[in-house]
Formats: C-alpha cells, sequence, structure tokens
C-alpha cells in the first residue's frame, strides 16, 4: 500500500499533479491516498521529499492462482507517420500462443502509444485474444519514467500470471524498471520458455558468454516477469482473425513526469537501409580483416550477395563500423539465411548471435578458430586475396547469360 | 561532486570451458578480470574528473574477498577509494537482490551522491538488469547505453549521448541519476608504476550486512526473485566441412560451388 510520512509531507500539490489517476489528493496541507491508488508509483518518484512510500509485500503460494494470463508488451515503432508493433512482437505471440494454451488462460498484447498507434487488427490475426491500449499524446515515443508507471498500473489492475517483454534495448530498460517497482523476480534475454507441472514458467538462457545454459523458475512474485531475444522463436503466423477485444485504459500523465528528456537524435543508419536484424544474407567482417579500408570488400561482397554488412564488438569498438551493426552477445542477434564470418574468430560472444542463422560460412587463415565449429563451410585461408577473386567470380556469373 | 561506480569482477569468459563429462564450467585456471563494461564506466569517471579535479570518485562492487583484486583495478586506474560489500549472507544473490544491497549501501553509507555510473552489463550474467533496478530502488532517473556525457547548468543536469537502435540519441537529466556505459575510449591509459604504487595507499573498505542493518531475508538467494532450477550445456552444432584455402582461385570457386549449391546465387 502507498503510505503518506505526514511529518516529511509538505502540501506542495506535486503527488497530486502527477498521479495519473487521480487518485491522491491534498488535504488541509498533507496528501491522502484514495482507494482508486494502483500502486504505479508516479508519487514516489516525484516527491521532491521523499514523504510518500509503497510497501508491497511477496505474494503467499496460495494466492498465487489470483494471477491468471499471458501478457506481452507490443512495443512499436514509427514507420511513415504511423506506430506499429515491432517484428519482435510477433515472435512474443507465437511463444506466448504456446505459453498461453499450457496454461488453458488468455494471451493478451499491451500497446502504449498516441494517436499514431495502428496494426492493432493485425494482432487478432497473430493468435492475441486481447489487445490493452493506452492512447496519451505524451505516449507517442518510448520514455522510461512514463512506460514504467502505464506498464505497472496495467499489471497491478490485470493481474497476469506471465509478462513477457522483447529483450531489445528498451525492453531490456523497461523490464527491470518495472520488476523492481513491483518487486518481480525478472529473468533477462531468454532464449525458450516452458511451463512445467506446478504452472511456472522456466525461462531459459544462455549464461557465462553462451557457455552454458540457465532454466530458471520466479517461484514467489506475479507476474513471472522475462525478456526474450529477439530472432530466436519463430513468427507468429497469420490466422483466422480472432474476435476483436480491445481495452482502452485511462490515464492522465503530465509532463512532470517525464525526468529524461531527448535533445537529439542521431541516425547513423540510412532511410530505409535494412537493420541487420532482419537481413537474410549478411557478410560480417572481424578484426582479422585487418583494417576498416578492407571492409569495401565486405561492402562489395554483400552487395554481390543481395545482402548487408555486420561485424563483431571487437571491430565496432575500433570504430570500423556503428554499434548499430554489431552482431553477438552485447549486439544483435541474427537469424540470416547466410552468415558469411570473414576474419571473425568466433569468440562465444559472437557464436551466441548467430546460432538461429541458417547456413554459416568461415573464412580465417587460423585453422583453430573456433567460428569453423559452427560452418557449414570453413575456408582456411586468406579473405584478402580470396575475396577480390570470389568478388570477380560473382560479377562475371552475374553478367553471363543464363 | 561525487561519483560511485558499481563495478563487478567477472570470470574472463573466452577461457571458461565446459567439463563435456558433468557439463558443468572449469573454473580453475580461470582468471578474474574487471568487467570490460565496468572499466569503460571507471574511465567516463576519470574524465569527468579530470574536467572537475574536485570530484570525488567512488568504486564499490559486491562480491567475494577476491573482487578486491577488481576494486584495486579501479584504485590503481585512478578511482579515489573504494567499497566492498562482502558477507556470506549475500552470496547467491539475483538481480533483485543485488541491486538491493547496492542500492542500501549507497543509501547508507554513500548518501550524498551526484551520479552512478555502471556498465550497461556484466560478460558473465549479461542481464543488463541491476543498473535500472538501482536506479528504481533509489528513485532517481536512469539513462541506459550511455558513450559520452557532459555537465550542465553549473552542475545540476547532465547530458548523455547513448546507443539506440538506429543511431545515437542526446538525453537530458537531471543530478542525482544512475547511467549505464556501453562503449568507452579505444585507447585505454595504463596504469604507471607510481599509480600502482598510489592505490596500495588508498582507502578500500569492507562493508558487511549488519553495516546497513539489512535482514537476512532480503539478501543473497534468501532475497531472490529468481531461481535457477537447471544449468546444462548448449547444444552444439554440427561441424561442416573445412575447404585448404590457400589457393585463393581454389577457395573462390568452392565458395561459388557451394553458395550455388545452397541457392544463394
Amino acid at each position: 500500500m502507498l503510505s503518506v510520512d505526514r511529518d516529511k509531507c509538505t502540501g506542495c500539490n506535486i503527488c497530486e499533479k502527477v498521479c495519473p489517476f487521480g487518485a491522491i489528493v491534498v488535504i488541509d496541507g498533507k496528501a491522502q491516498v484514495q482507494d482508486n491508488c494502483t500502486l504505479c508509483g508516479a508519487c514516489v518518484t516525484s516527491c521532491p521529499v521523499g514523504a510518500l512510500s509503497i510497501e508491497r509485500r511477496q505474494i503467499p503460494q496460495d494466492e498465487l492462482d489470483a494471477f491468471s494470463g499471458v501478457f506481452i508488451w507490443g512495443e512499436c515503432e514509427q514507420r511513415a507517420e504511423t506506430l506499429i508493433p515491432k517484428k519482435v512482437v510477433k515472435e512474443l505471440l507465437s511463444q506466448g500462443r504456446l505459453l498461453a494454451d499450457k496454461l488453458h488462460q488468455d494471451l493478451t498484447v499491451i500497446t502504449l502509444g498516441d494517436h499514431r498507434l495502428t496494426g492493432l487488427d493485425s494482432l487478432f490475426a497473430h493468435e492475441a485474444d486481447r489487445v490493452i491500449r493506452c492512447q496519451h499524446k505524451l505516449l507517442g515515443r518510448y520514455e522510461p519514467d512514463s512506460f514504467t508507471l502505464v506498464i505497472s498500473a496495467i499489471i497491478t489492475k490485470y493481474m497476469p500470471a506471465v509478462f513477457l517483454f522483447g529483450a531489445t534495448p528498451n525492453g531490456r530498460e523497461l523490464a527491470p524498471r518495472i520488476a523492481a517497482r513491483l518487486r518481480l523476480g525478472l529473468t533477462a534475454d531468454c532464449t525458450g520458455l516452458d511451463i512445467n507441472e506446478d504452472g511456472q514458467l522456466v525461462q531459459t538462457r544462455p549464461a557465462f558468454g553462451g557457455n552454458i545454459m540457465a532454466s530458471i523458475v520466479s517461484p514467489f512474485t506475479r507476474p513471472q516477469m522475462a525478456t526474450v531475444r529477439p530472432n530466436v522463436f519463430p513468427l507468429a503466423q497469420p490466422n483466422k482473425p480472432k474476435k476483436r477485444r480491445i481495452d482502452d485504459f485511462q490515464i492522465s500523465l503530465s509532463k512532470a513526469l517525464f525526468r529524461t528528456k531527448v535533445v537529439a537524435t542521431h541516425r547513423l543508419e540510412a532511410d530505409g537501409e535494412a537493420s541487420i536484424e532482419d537481413a537474410d544474407v549478411i557478410v560480417s567482417a572481424g578484426r582479422g580483416c585487418q583494417n576498416k579500408e578492407n571492409l569495401s570488400l565486405i561492402q562489395e561482397l554483400a552487395v554481390a550477395l543481395g545482402g548487408v554488412v555486420a561485424g563483431s564488438r571487437a571491430i565496432v569498438e575500433l570504430d570500423w563500423i556503428p554499434h548499430t551493426k554489431q552482431v553477438g552477445q552485447s549486439g544483435l542477434t541474427v537469424a540470416p539465411q547466410l552468415y558469411i564470418a570473414i576474419g571473425i574468430s568466433g569468440a562465444i560472444q559472437h557464436l551466441v548471435g548467430i546460432s538461429s542463422a541458417r547456413t554459416v560460412i568461415a573464412i580465417n587463415n587460423d585453422p583453430d578458430a573456433p567460428i569453423f565449429k559452427v560452418a557449414d563451410l570453413g575456408i582456411v585461408g586468406n579473405a584478402l586475396e580470396i575475396l577480390p577473386v570470389l568478388i570477380r567470380d560473382l560479377k562475371n556469373r552475374a553478367s553471363a547469360p543464363k | 561532486m561525487k561519483i560511485i561506480v558499481c563495478v563487478k569482477q567477472v570470470p574472463e569468459i573466452a577461457d571458461v570451458q565446459i567439463d563435456p563429462e558433468t557439463g558443468t564450467l572449469i573454473r580453475e585456471g580461470v582468471d578474474s578480470i574487471l568487467n570490460p563494461f565496468c572499466e569503460y564506466a571507471v574511465e567516463m569517471a576519470l574524465g569527468i574528473k579530470r574536467q572537475h579535479p574536485e570530484t570525488e570518485t567512488v568504486a564499490m562492487s559486491m562480491g567475494p574477498f577476491q573482487a578486491k583484486a577488481a576494486l584495486m583495478r579501479c584504485l590503481e586506474m585512478g578511482i579515489d577509494r573504494a567499497v566492498l560489500l562482502v558477507d556470506k549472507r549475500f552470496a547467491g544473490a539475483d538481480t533483485w537482490a543485488t541491486a538491493l544491497t547496492l542500492a542500501e549501501a549507497i543509501r547508507t553509507i554513500e548518501s550524498r551522491f551526484d551520479l552512478i555510473l555502471a556498465g550497461k552489463q556484466a560478460i558473465d550474467g549479461d542481464t543488463a538488469q541491476v543498473g535500472p533496478e538501482i536506479s528504481e530502488i533509489l528513485g532517481i532517473p536512469e539513462i541506459m547505453y550511455g558513450v559520452g556525457l557532459e555537465l550542465r547548468n553549473n552542475k545540476k543536469k547532465i547530458r548523455v549521448t547513448r546507443e539506440i537502435e538506429t543511431g545515437n540519441e542526446i538525453v537530458e537529466t537531471r543530478l542525482p541519476c544512475l547511467i549505464s556505459v556501453s562503449k568507452g575510449p579505444m585507447i585505454r591509459s595504463i596504469s604507471s608504476f607510481q599509480e600502482i604504487l598510489d592505490a596500495r595507499n588508498k582507502e578500500l573498505r569492507l562493508v558487511t550486512a549488519d553495516d546497513l542493518a539489512m535482514d537476512a531475508h532480503k539478501l543473497g538467494l534468501k532475497g531472490s526473485f529468481t531461481q535457477v532450477v537447471k544449468i546444462f550445456p548448449p547444444r552444439v552444432k554440427k561441424q561442416g566441412e573445412i575447404f585448404d584455402g590457400s589457393d585463393a582461385h581454389a577457395a573462390a570457386h568452392k565458395l561459388t560451388d557451394f553458395l550455388s549449391s545452397r541457392r544463394f546465387i
């Protein structure tokens, strides 16, 4: 419950202004909490004198059953003038459906956005039973403070058993914020999810850089929260659309809640350039390419194969390519049909990022490079000598009469 | 101004091997290092100190007694003093219990801070959760994936350049706040002999659960909301064909044949 330290409270009214639910009012110079408080925590973070606190208790075993339903965060991205759910949402839908069916419960997608929010109907054609939509003019852009409080409030109201986020940069910021606010167990970057005989969510993830897998449960807290690595689970396939069921979640937000403000954005990817996460063909460079200038060969090969350029953490640190093109544990997980690793030794953290690749080709001059252990075809040799010949052969082939 | 850098000691992942028979980690002979992302956070704190020499920098870690080595590394790099939260009762903590203990320690013994820096993730657990959890417990704003920062408005505000999916953005917030760091300067300063000697004279304080007046049930394994129920080796992909590419033309030919057979060209 939310409590007010009456000795500390100065009656400044800030909590009254920031409360999204009108659940706190200042009477006789002291804040008072009303029955419609959702424990979202907006007032606690805004109180300048620390007079507000929330006591959250852990749930006894027999009350866990009150929590029901599999919820996923329908993270949106801006496309042209609309906000639509990201690709990872379809991956969460396919996996969420399996979990919901095992639990005999519903699958719900939560979406936040402004008037541009769209594409929700397709969620019903991709396994969703229900959508909870929170539309507000201040939610047009992801921001951690506002998204934390809205989703915390939705969780408190709807009491789901399972809550999944895509392990995207935003998801990996938002999930721990919500978990800490609501005092919930959270497992990061899962690559496997299942329900055990006790009805618990079993969350499997790589640890120690991918050297070992760990299965984890959250026995005492609900919802059981996990972030899910993108590009690991299959996309939900279109089905006969389910009945359209959208709950609108009403909220009033003020700018005072937003403690961080974006002052400038700098795109490193050209408009329309495919993200390496979505690419079918990736030509990826490592330190073995020796210098930044040699990346022109990588680029030429990528163009010849209709693919995109990516790289290892080593060359991102050398500033040869931007971080948006980094493959691996601390970068992105990719799932192309074809991945060509050139001059990449294949540290375990890199291999984890390409475990969803269908076909892997590696070129490296070190016969003991670990990358060869996962390669469908490994060429032990000097890539800087082989690539010009290969590129010329591919070009000749393309221009030759069929 | 006071900066607290939260750091972690991690095993050198590249050297970790799996026992093929038991499927468990072989930790013997594996070196422990300061987590690379934490090292970036330390560098960033020292960068501020170079611009504002009156800044006090404190490195804080929770871990076994051996984790002193990671804090010594911070002191050798130039951090002013260090705090190690060390207690058997802290052992087995998940990200929540870790964040709660660090946050309580900051609240109890380092309360007058302006900035908390942390690595974006540790290379052993890779959760990236402890930073945002600490910020939430302390009720301060947080900015993740920072690569550069600039103090403004007489050190009341901070502007952080951070990595986002499509590039970079600059975000402003007020102090105190927490920033997780994902990249550092390319050329790291190597500590001089004098700095290594100086580090030995710096304060390295050991703090236990009793010093923090924390209940045992909130700590370590007992205080954790998540439980590991199984550990197993990852599935290993079958190795494919290895071709001797010492002749560039033969190698290129092999590659076009392979690409063609798989219908990529």
